[in-house]
C-alpha cells in the first residue's frame, strides 16, 4: 500500500515491508526527520545501526542521531562537537570559580576567628579597629597569594 | 616516479588515490583508523560531500570533529554526543549550584560582619574582572558569543578530544 510508506521508504522511492526497520522512527507525517538524518549518516549506515542494536533502544538512537544532524547541517564544521568545547569550558570556569570562592570563604573565616581571639576580651573597646581589620581584608585585593 | 602511499582512504575503498584526492590531506596512511571509524559511522561518500561544500581552510577542524562524534557514537551507539552532552550539562549545573550556595555563604559572612559596607559579593573583582567570558545572565549551554572566538582553530578540537575521559562513562544521568 503506497500511502502508507515510511518517510524512509518514500525518499528512497521503494516499497515499504511490513518489517521495514525505518518505519517506527520515520513517520511519513515528518520527512524532514528522515532526509535530515539521510544526509549525513546515510540510510544504509543508519540501517545497519537500528540492526545491531536492541529494538527497545532503536528509537532514542534515531532521536539522537535526528539532533547530531541537525546540529551538523546548522554547523557543518563543528556539528555538536562546539557545544560539548563549550560546556567543557563552563565547567572549567565554574570549578575554578568555585575553587576560588571557597578559598576565600575559609580565608574570611580564619581572619575573622583570629580577630575574635586576639580581641576577645577587649571586644567593645577594640571594635572598631576590628571593622577597619576586616574592612581592609574584604574591600580591598589584600587576597591571600593561592587566591589568583 | 612520485610513489606516495594511497591515503588511509583510498586504502580502504581499495581505489587508486588521485593528486587531488579530497581524504588524502586528512587521513593520512599512518593511521587506518581514523577513517576506519567516520566511514563507518557516517559513509565515504557523505564525508566526501561535507568536504567538498567546505573551504579548504575549514576542512581539518570538520574531519577532527567528524572523527569525534564518529567514536562517541560507536562507543555509546544509542546516544552518541547527546550523551556526552547531557552529562555535561548536568556537571556543570551541579557545579553552578554549589558555587550558588558558596555565594551564599560569603554574602552572609560579609554581611554579618561588615553591616555598615554595601554588599557586593557577587561582584568580586577577582572573579569578573579577570574572565572577561564569565556571563552569569545567560543559561550556561546558550553562551555562544565568547567562545565563537576559538573558531577555525583546531585547538578547540583537540582540547575535547584530550578530555574524552569525561565520556568513558555516565553517558546519561
Amino acid at each position: 500500500m503506497i500511502s502508507g510508506r515510511c518517510a524512509a521508504c518514500k525518499s528512497q522511492r521503494r516499497k515499504c515491508p511490513s518489517d521495514c526497520i525505518f518505519s517506527p522512527y520515520f513517520p511519513p507525517n515528518d520527512p524532514q526527520r528522515f532526509a535530515c538524518v539521510h544526509r549525513i549518516y546515510g540510510c544504509s549506515n543508519v540501517g545497519k545501526m537500528l540492526q545491531q542494536m536492541p529494538v527497545q533502544m532503536r528509537a532514542q538512537a534515531v532521536d539522537t542521531l535526528y539532533m547530531e544532524a541537525r546540529w551538523r547541517i546548522e554547523d557543518p564544521v563543528y556539528g555538536c562537537v562546539k557545544l560539548i568545547s563549550q560546556l567543557h569550558q563552563n565547567l572549567n570556569d565554574t570549578e575554578s570559580e568555585l575553587a576560588k570562592v571557597k578559598a576565600l570563604i575559609a580565608f574570611h573565616k580564619l581572619q575573622i576567628s583570629q580577630v575574635n581571639e586576639l580581641h576577645q576580651p577587649d571586644l567593645d573597646a577594640s571594635q572598631s579597629n576590628v571593622e577597619q581589620f576586616q574592612f581592609n581584608y574584604s574591600t580591598q585585593n589584600h587576597y591571600p597569594w593561592f587566591i589568583n | 616516479m612520485g610513489g606516495t602511499s594511497p591515503c588511509a582512504s583510498c586504502k580502504l575503498l581499495r581505489r587508486r588515490c588521485a593528486k587531488d584526492c579530497i581524504f588524502a590531506p586528512y587521513f593520512p596512511s599512518d593511521d587506518p583508523q581514523k577513517f576506519a571509524i567516520v566511514h563507518k559511522v557516517f559513509g565515504a561518500s557523505n564525508v566526501g560531500k561535507m568536504l567538498q561544500e567546505l573551504p579548504a581552510h575549514q576542512r581539518a577542524d570538520a574531519v577532527s570533529s567528524l572523527v569525534y562524534e564518529a567514536n562517541a557514537r560507536v562507543r555509546d551507539p544509542v546516544y552518541g554526543c547527546v550523551g556526552a552532552i547531557s552529562f555535561l550539562q548536568n556537571q556543570v549545573s551541579e557545579l553552578q549550584m554549589q558555587l550558588a550556595v558558596a555565594q551564599a555563604e560569603i554574602l552572609c559572612i560579609q554581611m554579618q560582619h561588615e553591616p555598615a559596607e554595601p554588599v557586593a559579593v557577587t561582584q568580586n573583582p577577582e572573579l569578573d574582572d579577570s574572565n572577561p567570558h564569565h556571563q552569569r545572565q545567560q543559561p550556561y549551554y546558550l553562551q555562544n558569543e565568547q567562545y565563537l572566538n576559538f573558531a577555525s582553530s583546531s585547538n578547540v578540537i583537540q582540547d575535547s578530544l584530550q578530555r574524552e575521559s569525561f565520556f568513558g562513562h555516565d553517558m546519561v544521568s
